[in-house]
């Protein structure tokens, strides 16, 4: 392989294993040199980054992979924050009594799984009515279903309650490890962790389980069917690949992370209520797939970081320097964040059509290109 | 498996777009083991007849069989699975994947992994990936593309695409490998060297079904040719045959033929 010893020589490459060690490292230490520098307020930031990034690896299956433009994605999530808040927390005592006196108070890990089995049956179901359906069509269909999904949150309130309507649901169960609850701090080998580090912990463990997952999936014959489904579907179902079951599964793998992603939220947050899924949610999801590349890991994760933390940088530091300015808010830190998301999309389209990231085939592509000028 | 004399048969196949047939009753069978041409001119049918037979299309009428079984709706997939493969007329490649991807995805049909499979990566699975490469490699140097495997399909050349298009169909172990104008827009030594793959296929056993412009290549190479003109069948015969049926000169190759 003479490509790739030119290649090696031309960059600069540490070991991968040392490499993964630092980082680990990093990752492991973050919370804690996070909540000394910035505060703890910002560990909860990071929290919520890593939910986003799970979703949004989510998604990626569904339009970097399969090719399958989602603007419902969001709904997953909220089937699955759902279904820990009704099967963890009092709340179905208000709806029914007798059966239930003190609620329902599964343990996480059981719903855990059930959630994103859930999850994924509504991405079939989402998935089989779309499945003849491409581009601008599906997005104005699956956009649908996910305010379908939030209008029933909002109004199954009765006759029975169910969801509890806008107000959503509280008081939902802490994730417990090892029977000791996330939401109190705990000692660990005479360290002290606060509540978010914990949840820290458990979501980069989640996190790092959806990079495997996506990663086995994107090189294996599951995921060449599902490029070779997003460059031309007719040419697929040619070479002998059901593009039926192959769509619906990418459905149903995406809509499972988002479903497990929600429980998470869920259980980390200890309320949820139907704002939480809104289609700008999911819009945010998306961007965060396109901004960083996509189909690729690192660019989804990169874009995933980038959409999470830049509206907090913003929040943190428009509104005292406006009231220094100017002492008052003439622009709100939501207004802006929306100008400054638009702008860069437009500027991203322009300029870098495939991401900040591009995927792992243009990358090669260009690497060769430079062996070729070289040589 | 039974093996009945013709491969692929076609009885009273029709196919209606709103007013227009654009294919009326045609009957045909193709033997194992034969290069059979299609020709015609434009707009006389022969795309559609391929769409037909590889499930893109439902026949507005009559059926077909392959291999023994009677198929008159089937699913694209469910006629790569019994070993109809295609290439297509105005190529359609996965461009933004790789050379060497576009033939693994061929193999997709012979394969099994699932998603099990893909996320242990138990043996079975990195021993099938493992062949599914190697097949895909061996396949890519057979057609005689020397381009390196991991160059986007849409940076070969149209020639090269054309050949990786045909890697990709035989990645699929068809038994019929149906080409649609396969040297189109080739010049002449790239439609020699084509002619020789073709040939080389053919010994290996797999039959082949060709639509081509190309006279000269149709008369050179198949073992029967048909004639389609306005959606029918005007003629079936060797090629010398077709060459002096005087329907086929008048709808046809007239003067075309120098
Ligand atoms: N999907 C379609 N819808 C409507 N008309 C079609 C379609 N496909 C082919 N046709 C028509 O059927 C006729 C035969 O086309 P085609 O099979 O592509 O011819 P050939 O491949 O022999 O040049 C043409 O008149 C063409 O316009
Ligand atoms: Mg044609």
């Amino acid at each position: 392989m003479k490509h790739t010893t030119i290649f090696s020589k031309m960059k600069f490459k540490p070991n991968p294993r040392s490499l993964l060690i630092a980082l680990t490292i990093a990752l492991l230490l973050l919370p804690f040199i996070t909540d000394a520098l910035l505060g703890r307020g910002w560990v909860r930031i990071v929290d919520f980054a890593m939910l986003y990034i799970m979703l949004a690896l989510g998604l990626n299956i569904v339009v970097g992979y399969a090719g399958l433009l989602d603007l419902g994605y969001i709904a997953f999530f909220a089937v699955g924050a759902y279904c820990y808040a009704l099967t963890g927390s009092p709340h179905l005592a208000l709806a029914f009594p007798v059966a239930f006196p003190d609620g329902v108070h599964l343990s996480f890990w059981i719903v855990l799984p059930l959630a994103a089995l859930l999850a994924g049956g509504f991405g079939v179901l989402l998935g089989a009515p779309t499945l003849r359906l491409r581009g601008d069509y599906l997005a104005i269909v699956t956009l649908g279903f996910g305010e379908i999904i939030r209008i029933f949150l909002n109004n199954l309130n009765a006759p029975i309650n169910l969801t509890n309507g806008p107000q959503g649901i509280s008081r939902i169960d802490a994730v417990n490890v090892a029977g000791a609850p996330l939401s109190a701090t705990q000692n660990i080998l005479g360290i002290s962790f606060p509540s978010v580090h914990l949840y820290y912990y458990l979501f980069l463990a989640f996190t790092a389980l959806v990079i495997f997952v996506s990663q086995r999936l994107e090189k294996s014959r599951i995921g060449r069917a599902w490029m070779a489904i997003r460059e031309d579907e007719i040419a697929a179902s040619a070479m002998g690949i059901n593009t039926r079951d192959l769509k619906l599964l990418a459905f149903a793998m995406g809509a499972m992370f988002g479903g497990a992603s929600g429980a998470l939220f869920a259980g980390f947050q200890g309320f949820v209520s139907p704002e939480s899924f809104s289609l700008m949610e999911s819009i945010m999801v998306l961007c965060m797939v396109v901004l960083g590349g996509m189909g690729n890991i690192a660019g989804v994760i990169l874009g995933g970081i980038l959409l999470a933390v830049l509206p907090e940088v913003l929040r943190h530091s428009v509104v005292p320097m406006q009231q220094a300015l100017f002492g008052k808010i003439i622009v709100d830190p939501e207004s802006l964040r929306m100008l400054l998301f638009g702008g860069a999309l437009i500027v991203m389209m322009l300029y870098r059509p495939a991401g900040l990231l591009p995927s792992r085939v243009r990358r090669r592509e260009l690497g060769s290109d430079e062996v070729a000028e070289k040589a | 498996m039974t093996h009945t004399p013709s491969l692929l048969q076609l009885s009273s196949v029709s196919k209606q777009f709103g007013g227009l047939s654009a294919l009326s009753d045609v009957s045909l069978h193709i033997r194992r083991g034969e290069i059979y041409g299609l020709i015609g001119p434009n707009g006389a049918g022969k795309t559609t007849l391929f769409n037909v037979i590889t499930g893109l299309y439902q026949p507005s009428a009559g059926e077909f069989q392959f291999n023994g079984t009677h198929y008159q709706t089937a699913k694209p997939h469910v006629l790569a699975q019994a070993g109809i493969a295609r290439t297509f007329q105005n190529i359609r490649l996965f461009a933004n994947l790789t050379a060497l991807e576009n033939v693994m995805i061929g193999r997709h049909v012979r394969t099994r992994a699932g998603v099990f499979g893909a996320l242990l990566r138990n043996r079975a699975t990195r021993d099938e990936e493992h062949a599914i490469a190697e097949r895909a490699r061996k396949l890519l140097h057979y057609v005689g593309i020397s381009k390196p495997a991991q160059t986007l399909a849409k940076h070969l050349s149209y020639g090269e695409q054309r050949r990786l298009e045909i890697a990709r169909a035989l990645a699929t172990d068809p038994q019929l490998l149906a080409l649609d104008e396969p040297a189109a827009g080739m010049n002449a030594t790239e439609t020699a060297s084509l002619k020789k793959l073709l040939k080389t296929i053919r010994d290996g056993g797999i039959t082949v079904l060709l639509i081509e412009h190309d006279v000269k290549l149709i008369m050179g190479l198949c073992d029967r040719v048909a004639v389609l003109d306005y959606g029918k069948k005007i003629a079936e015969d060797v090629p010398e045959g077709v060459r002096k049926d005087p329907a086929v000169i008048a709808a046809y190759l007239g003067g075309g033929d120098d």
